[in-house]
């Protein structure tokens, strides 16, 4: 922390200097590092069309932190990552087991669990103001500690893009394909939706579910706009999540508004600039 | 490992150019929520044979591919024994799929694909030069090398059918299948397909299964032709099997059927 402090205070913000605003300079380190996740997982959610899926792990967490709050929970969200994983997994269960179509069954799961949050936060006639912070979070609420949880998960993301990328890529174009090429196509979907609900679950409070999903899609819809291989793909969706996570946070600052809503204009700015110059044709 | 397999595998038969190595499948039979999808499979496939595998639709075409790729249970047993015996056990099976996902404005790029399929090195970092090499000389064989920047959205069926005819080269399989590869292809597109399948089954002695509905093309191109509706119903030449009493009388009345739902 100490060292984060001393880089910091060589910016020529007031609030950066030695001794000021410590929460702010924890948010934007909070920021660096958790831009990179969104940036990377929101590639393939946005290849493989889960954007409503994402989503959806919003309001599961949700609905696991009010469960975690009711059974007493210190840190309901613990109890929240348990929740949306057997979420992700109830959706996907039910996906293979059924014709339904995917968005209906998202829906139905997605729409059970909000409904189910509010349910449980507000049993006994209990007000909702506990849990307002969830839905838009605080960036600035971040603790020290919880830097080093973010750390983690992002060592984690990297490692698990390193080794995996390539296979969801192949299921991505046709899982029959992948499997030919000796891809456990199921282990491989599993692990990627566990670390997309995890990684949501974790920042829900800081980030709010009415923002989250933009931040997994907009870098990565953007990136698609203007890029002609993965590797472009991936370059300029982190770079577009780091921009608009540091410009927003910095941004919301100056302008007095709430750093999740300013960082998500920015990146929603960054897509329709992309959006004009967007490939065409070959 | 793959890779020696199938240089392994190369060395061995290159020499050899028999028609002596064979896939044989032994009674399969697929059954799917107690409905049985196949039943009784026995075929018997050399090397450097193209077998097309007809019949209506529903008969089971795809999902014994897929029974042979070993992704849907099934019964019975698939054995592979090449000209000297020395590779012998689970055939090496490349795989050319029906349809891929082929989403508008997805950045994934021909050299993508096969640097995620044939690399550790991730796609999303490195393009690794000797792979892309390797993606380029597979893609030379199917005339497509002018494809490998492309980003596979951008690409028409026939030029994708190819890409990924190339992908299933490597590491060089024993045994390739093909399902429904031309269709939707126009017709130049089909006769190039058809022409560089046969070229490659000449040069690499591969036995290769291939779906199709064109029976036009199947006549001219095929070794054999196997009339598939829940089990093997006529087998042999095309010629012998097109103006069999079965061919006609399961095939030619859904055919036409066929047709008109495929429009």
């Amino acid at each position: 922390m100490e060292i984060w402090n001393q880089i910091v205070s060589i910016l020529p913000f007031d609030w950066a200097q030695p001794g000021q605003m410590m929460f702010m300079k924890i948010a934007l380190l909070a920021v660096i590092l958790i831009s990179p996740v969104f940036g990377l997982l929101g590639t393939m959610v946005v290849n493989n069309k889960m954007a409503f899926f994402s989503d959806a792990l919003g309001h599961s967490a949700f609905a696991g932190i009010a469960i975690g709050a009711l059974l007493g929970l210190v840190s309901p969200l613990w109890a929240a990552v348990i929740f949306s994983l057997l979420f992700a997994l109830g959706i996907t269960f039910v996906k293979h087991r059924s014709r339904m179509h995917t968005d209906t069954v998202i829906g139905v799961f997605s729409s059970t669990a909000i409904a189910l949050g509010i349910a449980i936060s507000t049993i006994g006639g209990k007000s909702f103001a506990k849990f307002t912070k969830y839905l838009i979070g605080d960036i600035l609420s971040i603790t020290p500690g919880e830097i080093g949880i973010i750390a983690i998960v992002l060592v984690c993301v990297i490692i698990l893009w390193v080794f995996v990328f390539n296979k969801l890529a192949v299921i991505s174009v046709d899982a029959s394909l992948a499997g030919s090429k000796g891809i456990k196509v199921f282990w491989v979907e599993a692990v990627f939706t566990a670390a997309v609900a995890m990684v949501v679950t974790l920042s829900i409070s800081w980030i709010g579910l009415l923002v989250i999903n933009s931040f997994v899609v907009l870098p990565a819809a953007a990136a698609r706009n203007i890029s002609k291989n993965m590797r472009q793909y991936h370059l300029y969706s982190v770079l577009f999540a780091l921009f608009s996570g540091i410009a927003g946070l910095i941004g919301s600052y100056y302008v007095e508004i709430a750093s999740g809503a300013a960082i998500v204009l920015v990146s929603a700015l960054i897509f329709f600039i992309t959006f004009f110059f967007r490939n065409r044709g070959k | 490992m793959m890779e020696q397999r199938g240089m392994h595998r190369n060395a061995a038969s290159r020499n050899t150019g028999c028609g002596l190595c064979c896939t044989r499948i032994e009674n399969f039979g697929v059954t799917i929520g107690g409905s049985v999808i196949l039943h009784d499979v026995n075929m018997h496939i050399h090397c450097n044979e193209l077998t097309a595998l007809i019949g209506p639709n529903g008969a089971g075409k795809s999902t014994l591919l897929k029974a042979i790729l070993g992704q849907v249970e099934h019964t019975g047993e698939l054995k592979y024994l090449d000209a000297k015996g020395l590779h012998t056990g689970r055939p090496a099976i490349g795989y050319v799929p029906q349809s891929i996902n082929t989403d508008y404005g997805s950045p994934l790029s021909v050299a993508d694909l096969f640097v995620s399929c044939n690399s550790l090195a991730p796609s999303w970092l490195l393009a690794p030069k000797g792979v892309l090499a390797k993606a380029a000389e597979a893609l030379a064989k199917v005339q497509a090398e002018h494809l490998l920047k492309r980003r596979l959205c951008t690409l028409s069926g026939g030029e994708l059918q190819r890409v990924l005819l190339a992908l299933a080269l490597q590491p060089l399989p024993d045994l390739l299948l093909l399902d429904e590869p031309v269709a939707g292809v126009d017709e130049k597109g089909m006769m190039l397909f058809f022409d560089i399948v046969g070229a490659l089954r000449q040069d690499y002695d591969l036995s290769i299964i291939l779906v199709s509905h064109d029976l036009k093309m199947l006549a001219k191109h095929a070794d054999t032709v196997v009339l598939l509706n829940k089990t093997v119903i006529a087998c042999g030449t095309p010629k012998a099997v097109f103006s069999g009493k079965s061919f006609r009388s399961t095939f030619l009345p859904v055919q036409t059927e066929d047709k008109t739902l495929k429009r």
